[in-house]
């Protein structure tokens, strides 16, 4: 169990990490989402006790990491953003020189390996010098070295990123295996990503922690929030009009597009969803309005992440203006 | 730590460092040799290896450079930070890896005296304590060039930076017999020093308060030290240089004289440089 304490990290007076504290419980896949930039790097090289934090806890299974370093390592595997391989040495020698590293011993280290590299099929590229290896067998490699030891926890940094997509199915497959035997946490910017594979997710930004929950507790949380999207040829005042006689209206968000149209994204409140849209039609149609487009927007994990991880960036940073305006309609 | 030391083993054997160190010290070994005792006709194996010292200049860059250089440079330090042990004993396997690959050509070189002995009269404990003292010389050489390749992610630059190291420590005290010698220059030369130690000082910990203090109370002991007993300066500067000269304090072996404190002041040296690559590499976690 990974259990992190109002963990702090700052580079002069740039803060990486603010104030972070999560727990990670056993079994499973946990995603770490954020966008590029947003501390997930520098939390995991706390994590597994590559870099020492400014101020707060992480300990692994009750081994503090940075009061007991070697027991708590012991229990981590840990793949950096770039798998740190010796060009020099060949799958085979680097392997082993990471097992005895570890402490493994010899017999323990020959069925470790080969389970490491079965798992990773990595067999084809035992003998072969890591500096010939491609991208993707390099990756694995650096998944191969993290499994050695037998670690409870296995910590993977943008494991995906650089790869063909053969190569990111393939990576893909190989955590949800290891999620069944290990606890695996895994840092993307990519949450298609994170939906592939994990079963719970925390989001950060900025180096604060925005949202921390399973995957269908994180997608519920928003389901709430249906909007319409309607663009109609009619200006805003008509729309207005219209649409303020109607129930079930939570807000409004107009656009001008070119030529007469007008876009209006709707929040509506989800009991309302199957009548709504017939009634605008109509409400248009009796107007001679046309209306170009209308449909059903549901909030996808993408929607939460984005509007989690923008919150952040307005919370920090001086407002600014967008292109639409935004009207609440209670 | 024995497996950070089979690994760096393997790396001095698998690329071409290992070998060129051990052939350019067998090498000159064996021409100054040739030189000395064949051509020469003197027997005695400690003037052969007493003018080798100067190898190290070039010898020491090429066996230390990518000791550090290259694992930032790979990214590879990351798995050492990583793996369930110290930067003591990561510091201690690559250490002894690079002594491994120095005690070849030494162990080689104990075969000369035994084949002079034949031809005249030699005495064998001045050839092998010289010997020694070369391979302890190379030691606190090599670990100066650990410190350096620790500093930066080029292994260019930390031969280049090494060599330049080196060839100051060969020529220093040469350089400072063109020094005057009076003590005012002597006390001015040793606040410069002074100055610059605390700007080394300031760079490693970026506190301006501890450097001056450091700059302050040491320059002041050296000012009233001056003032009291100016007298004890007159070529003082010069001294100190030449008793901190690691290549000049080895010539009492070729002498026949197993100086004891040379021994200890260049494991002092060794032990000083490793400790400091040891806290830069954990100081990197820190930043």
């Amino acid at each position: 169990m990974i259990e992190v304490k109002n963990l702090t990290k700052r580079y002069g007076n740039h803060t990486a990490v603010s104030d972070l504290s999560f727990k990670i419980g056993t079994g499973n896949v946990y995603g770490f989402l954020g966008p590029n930039g947003a501390g997930k790097t520098t939390t995991m090289n706390i994590i597994t006790g590559c870099l020492a934090a400014t101020s707060g806890e992480v300990s692994i299974d009750g081994y503090d990491i940075f009061d007991e370093p070697e027991k708590a390592k012991r229990l981590i595997g840990y793949l950096p953003e770039q798998p740190p391989l010796y060009p020099d040495m060949t799958t085979e020698e680097y392997l082993k020189f990471v097992a005895e590293a570890k402490g493994v011993k010899k017999n323990d280290a020959k069925r470790q390996i080969r389970y490491a590299t079965e798992i990773t099929k990595l067999q084809d590229m035992f003998k072969r010098q890591t500096k010939y290896l491609s991208k993707g067998y390099r990756q694995r490699v650096g998944i191969a070295q993290a499994l050695l030891g037998e670690p409870q926890i296995v910590i993977l940094d943008e494991p995906t990123v650089g790869l063909d997509p053969r190569q990111i199915i393939d990576i893909r497959e190989l955590i949800k295996q290891l999620g069944k035997s290990h606890t695996v946490v895994i840092s993307s910017h990519i949450l298609s990503e994170v939906r592939a594979v994990c079963s719970a997710a925390m989001i950060i930004s900025k180096g604060k922690m925005v949202a921390n929950d399973t995957l269908e507790n994180l997608e519920r949380m928003y389901a709430g929030e249906v909007s319409i999207i309607l663009r109609v040829k009619a200006g805003e005042i008509d729309i207005r009009r219209e649409l303020a006689v109607m129930d079930g209206i939570l807000g409004l968000t107009f656009t001008q597009l070119g030529g007469g149209v007008t876009e209006v994204v709707i929040d509506i409140d989800e009991a309302f969803r199957e009548k709504l849209p017939e009634k605008i039609f109509y409400a248009f149609a009796r107007l001679n309005k046309p209306i170009i487009h209308l449909s059903e927007n549901q909030v996808s994990l993408e929607d939460v992440f984005l509007e989690l991880t923008s919150q952040a960036d307005i919370s920090t940073e001086e407002p600014h203006d967008d292109a639409g305006t935004e009207v609440s309609n209670k | 730590m024995k497996a950070i030391l089979k690994r760096e083993l393997g790396a001095y054997f698998k690329g071409f460092t290992g070998y060129v160190y051990i052939f350019f010290i067998l090498l000159f070994m064996g021409i100054l040799c040739y030189m000395q005792n064949v051509q020469g006709r003197y027997p005695s194996f400690e003037y052969a290896i007493g003018n080798m010292s100067f190898i190290y200049i070039a010898a020491i860059p090429i066996l230390t450079m990518r000791v550090f250089s290259e694992e930032k440079h790979q990214k590879t330090d990351q798995l050492l930070y990583a793996l369930p042990f110290n930067m003591n004993q990561v510091v201690m396997g690559k250490t002894f890896a690079m002594m491994t690959v120095m005690v070849i050509p030494v162990a080689i070189s104990c075969i000369f005296p035994l084949i002079l002995s034949r031809f005249g009269e030699t005495n064998l404990a001045s050839a092998y304590g010289s010997i020694v003292a070369f391979f302890i010389l190379g030691i606190a050489l090599a670990s100066i060039g650990i410190f350096i390749s620790a500093l930066t992610d080029n292994q260019m630059m930390a031969a280049g930076l090494c060599f330049f190291v080196m060839l100051v420590n060969y020529f220093v005290t040469t350089l400072v017999g063109y020094l005057p010698t009076s003590a005012l220059s002597s006390f001015i030369s040793i606040a410069v020093v002074i100055l610059a130690a605390a700007f080394v000082v300031w760079y490693l910990t970026k506190n301006t308060l501890a450097a001056g203090m450091f700059a302050v109370v040491v320059e002041g002991a050296n000012w009233i030290y001056y003032s009291i007993r100016p007298i004890k300066y007159g070529g003082l500067f010069t001294d100190i240089i030449k008793q901190l000269s690691m290549f000049s304090r080895y010539d009492a072996f070729i002498m026949s004289e197993f100086d004891l404190a040379a021994i200890f002041y260049y494991i002092s040296i060794a032990f000083l440089f490793l400790f400091f690559t040891v806290q830069l590499l954990e100081k990197r976690r820190w930043s």
